[in-house]
């Protein structure tokens, strides 16, 4: 009789262990930067899935149908913001046909309004500026702080969501925030050395790195946001860093290294391949492993040409 | 004396204690209000324009993340200024085609140049539950709704509904706006037998839905419902003579980098040339899709074609016509591609004044069949800006051959949404 009782008590178990599984939140994000930060709160109690991949540039995604089926069943779209997604991702949610990830839903979070956003224009804004966001700078994640922020963003969420789960989310922020504290001592000081090295980057993703870890910005190899490099351009940059004594450029692994390799070479200086997100090469696979990855590059090349 | 005792005992000892409790709730206050001060803060810079103040060695950690809307505020007076309202303005966008051409073009008289087409979007989230977008074409001579429908995105059963007029979900190339062409013109079966550059464009509902197929197949099923007027291939004579699309979409990830969708129309409705006759369209379209992703802005490759059938329920056989084309982008501006193109028609070009005259259908009657050939090179100065040129030659079927190069600047202003897959 005990043994039957046990028996049904087991199967009880497991079909609600079943349901809980079941009830997992299924959340899909626009990046893999917010998908990397959405599972350290989420843990194995969401299903997190990005659309772009971290090696190819956020700007320009297809927005392709098999994306569909993944926002079809969406409780939730954690999205960048501040159009970075504007060419790609309006469509899909449109055609999604899922009422939780429409614009103004419960289930549609723009984390850019939770972030500290840089190079917002104070004045007119015209497309002779090039592809400039007029929000603001998209590429906020790149400042441990926002990182921060974001995680507390999705812990909030969450716990709207499945309040069951809230003291779980609130664990894991706990958790991820001593981590990421701890993780941000080492990384300041790896970059305390080259506090106000000049640098020039390919396209304007990493003004939040730069500011957050005190490494000037002094040019760009594009001319203008969105517009490549020109021949007048990239004289004006090579001349440039060579008065300024400049050698480190930073390049997004979905710009074409030509232009960049040459600058370097004619500078004495040196191009990396610096990835802005999760993702950007096989190594980065967290959140963390961005900054470890991107640190240990920037700081390696500047004690070379220090 | 015990009760004496215990009132002593919470006098002295509580006491204390609440006092520590009351310190500890004030801090507690003075802190919440401290994160609302910064809230405020940050809330009053991005109303001015700029970024948030956030102190060096501040430790936002404490605050919980703020809410999308802050509460009003005692300390907030008034509202937003009046240039707010404007936010709620729909997304505008001009896009301007000016088209030239040079040579011989055969029965097809084109200009040598003209403003082709500006195209005024006006697009914007209507309310919870609907959006909107019109386009509305102007051209030389006159104007033209080109869309403007209603979607309802979320519907039970995840169904999307549209409402209006609209471009017909038939084959591929038809419910593109110019605009988004691969070619400065429209394929010869287009222009023989899906009614042109106006195509199957009319009023009615549209209700499609997306499935998820087995492997990873994604389906879509759509079924449109028409008043039954398209340029040269449906009209309507009284109320019931409506016309119907359906299509069904197939498309899989083949990899990382490469897709392949497939699509098969039908289309059925009152032939302009009798009343009694019935236009029935079957179409099947195929397109394979190469963009690395690592590259894509550099690199990439479509192939697209679409087979379409014509019968008009009479004992001739139905008009066939393709085409077949790729575009390959060699670099981040420039794009080279050809198509061919072969397509019968029922319609013949008065030798006059050029205009399409609906011949009757006599089974008798011929078919003309023309063929084509296009290269076309495509430089883009900018993602709002185009510059196209377009050799093209065309065997009509009166013996007549046209040698054309068309050349194209197409340009866009303000926002313009992005269009579906």
């Amino acid at each position: 009789m005990l043994t039957k009782a046990v028996r049904c008590f087991s199967v009880v178990l497991l079909i609600a262990n079943a349901c809980l599984g079941a009830s997992k939140l299924n959340v899909v994000t626009a990046t893999e930067d917010l998908a990397a930060l959405g599972q350290e709160i989420g843990g194995d109690h969401v299903n997190i899935e990005s659309i772009a991949r971290g090696y190819q540039d956020p700007h320009f995604v297809e927005p392709k149908p098999s994306f569909l089926l993944k926002l079809q069943k969406a409780d939730m779209l954690a999205l960048v913001g501040l159009e970075l997604e504007i060419g790609w991702l309006p469509p899909l949610i449109t055609q999604s046909g899922n009422s939780k990830i429409q614009v103004g839903a419960n289930g549609y979070v723009d984390m850019s309004r939770y972030c500290q956003v840089m190079e917002v224009p104070t004045g007119a804004v015209t497309r002779a500026m090039g592809d400039v966001h007029p929000l603001g700078n998209p590429h906020y994640w790149l400042d441990p702080e926002n990182g921060r922020r974001i995680a507390r963003a999705f812990k909030d969420k969450f716990s709207e969501m499945r309040p069951a789960d809230a003291p779980f989310f609130a664990s894991k922020l706990a958790d991820f925030e001593k981590r990421l504290t701890e993780a941000e001592k080492g990384w300041d000081a790896k970059m305390a050395p080259y506090h106000g090295a000049k640098i020039v980057t390919y396209h304007r993703s990493f003004p939040n790195f730069c500011e957050r870890f005190k490494i000037n910005v002094e040019l760009y190899v594009e001319p203008k946001p969105g517009i490549p490099p020109t021949p007048s351009h990239t004289l004006d940059v090579i001349n440039s860093m060579k008065r300024e004594n400049i050698k480190v450029i930073l390049v997004e692994p979905y710009f074409d290294m030509r232009t960049p390799n040459s600058i370097a070479q004619q500078t004495g200086g040196i191009a990396l391949v610096l990835p802005p997100s999760v993702g950007g090469v096989k190594e980065i696979k967290t959140y963390f492993d961005l900054f470890d990855y991107d640190i240990n590059l920037i700081s390696t090349a500047l004690a070379k040409y220090k | 004396m015990r009760l004496y005792w215990t009132a002593w005992s919470m006098l002295f000892l509580g006491g204390p204690l609440a006092m520590a409790q009351n310190n500890a709730d004030l801090l507690e206050r003075m802190k919440a209000m401290e994160d609302r001060i910064q809230a405020l803060e940050s809330e009053l810079a991005q109303l001015k324009g700029a970024p948030a103040p956030v102190q060096a060695g501040q430790a936002p950690a404490a605050t919980p993340a703020p809410a999308p809307v802050a509460p009003q505020s005692a300390g907030v007076l008034g509202g937003a200024g009046a240039g707010a309202s404007k936010i709620l303005n729909p997304d505008v966008s001009v896009i301007g085609d000016f088209l030239g051409t040079v040579g011989n073009s055969g029965p097809v008289q084109t200009p040598s140049l003209e403003m082709h087409e500006s195209e005024v979007g006006l697009q914007a989230i209507l309310d919870p539950y609907a959006r909107a977008d019109f386009f509305i074409s102007f051209g030389e001579q006159g104007v033209n709704l080109e869309e403007g429908y209603l979607t309802f995105p979320s519907l039970p059963g995840k169904f999307e509904l549209k409402v209006g007029k609209m471009r017909a979900a038939f084959g591929s190339v038809n419910a593109l706006h110019n605009h988004v062409l691969p070619w400065a013109d429209r394929p010869l079966v287009t222009n023989n037998l899906v009614g042109g550059e106006d195509g199957i464009n009319d009023a009615g509902f549209s209700l499609s839905r997306v499935f998820a197929g087995p492997g990873g197949l994604f389906l879509e099923g759509t079924a449109q419902l028409f008043r039954g007027d398209s340029s040269t291939v449906f009209k309507t004579y009284k109320h019931d003579d409506v016309s119907t699309v359906e299509h069904l979409r197939a498309y899989r990830d083949l990899s990382e980098s490469t897709n392949l969708n497939l699509g098969f129309s039908y289309s059925r409705g009152h032939s302009p040339v009798a009343e009694t006759l019935i236009n029935q369209l079957y179409g099947f379209d195929a397109t394979i899709r190469w963009k690395p992703l690592r590259r894509s802005i550099y690199h990439s490759f479509v192939g697209r074609t679409e087979l379409i059938w014509d019968h008009n329920e009479e004992s001739r056989p139905a008009a066939f016509g393709y085409y077949a084309s790729g575009d390959y982008q060699f670099a981040r501006r420039w794009f080279f591609g050809g198509r061919f193109d072969r397509s019968e028609r029922f319609f013949s070009y008065n030798p006059l004044d050029q205009t399409v005259v609906l011949n009757p259908p006599i089974a008798t009657q011929p078919l003309f069949q023309d063929t084509g050939g296009s290269l076309i090179l495509t430089y883009w100065p900018s993602e709002f800006s185009q510059i196209r040129a377009q050799l093209r030659r065309t065997a009509y079927e009166q013996s007549i051959t046209a040698n054309e190069l068309l050349f194209q600047f197409m340009f866009s202003i303000g926002a313009h949404g992005a269009h579906p897959f």
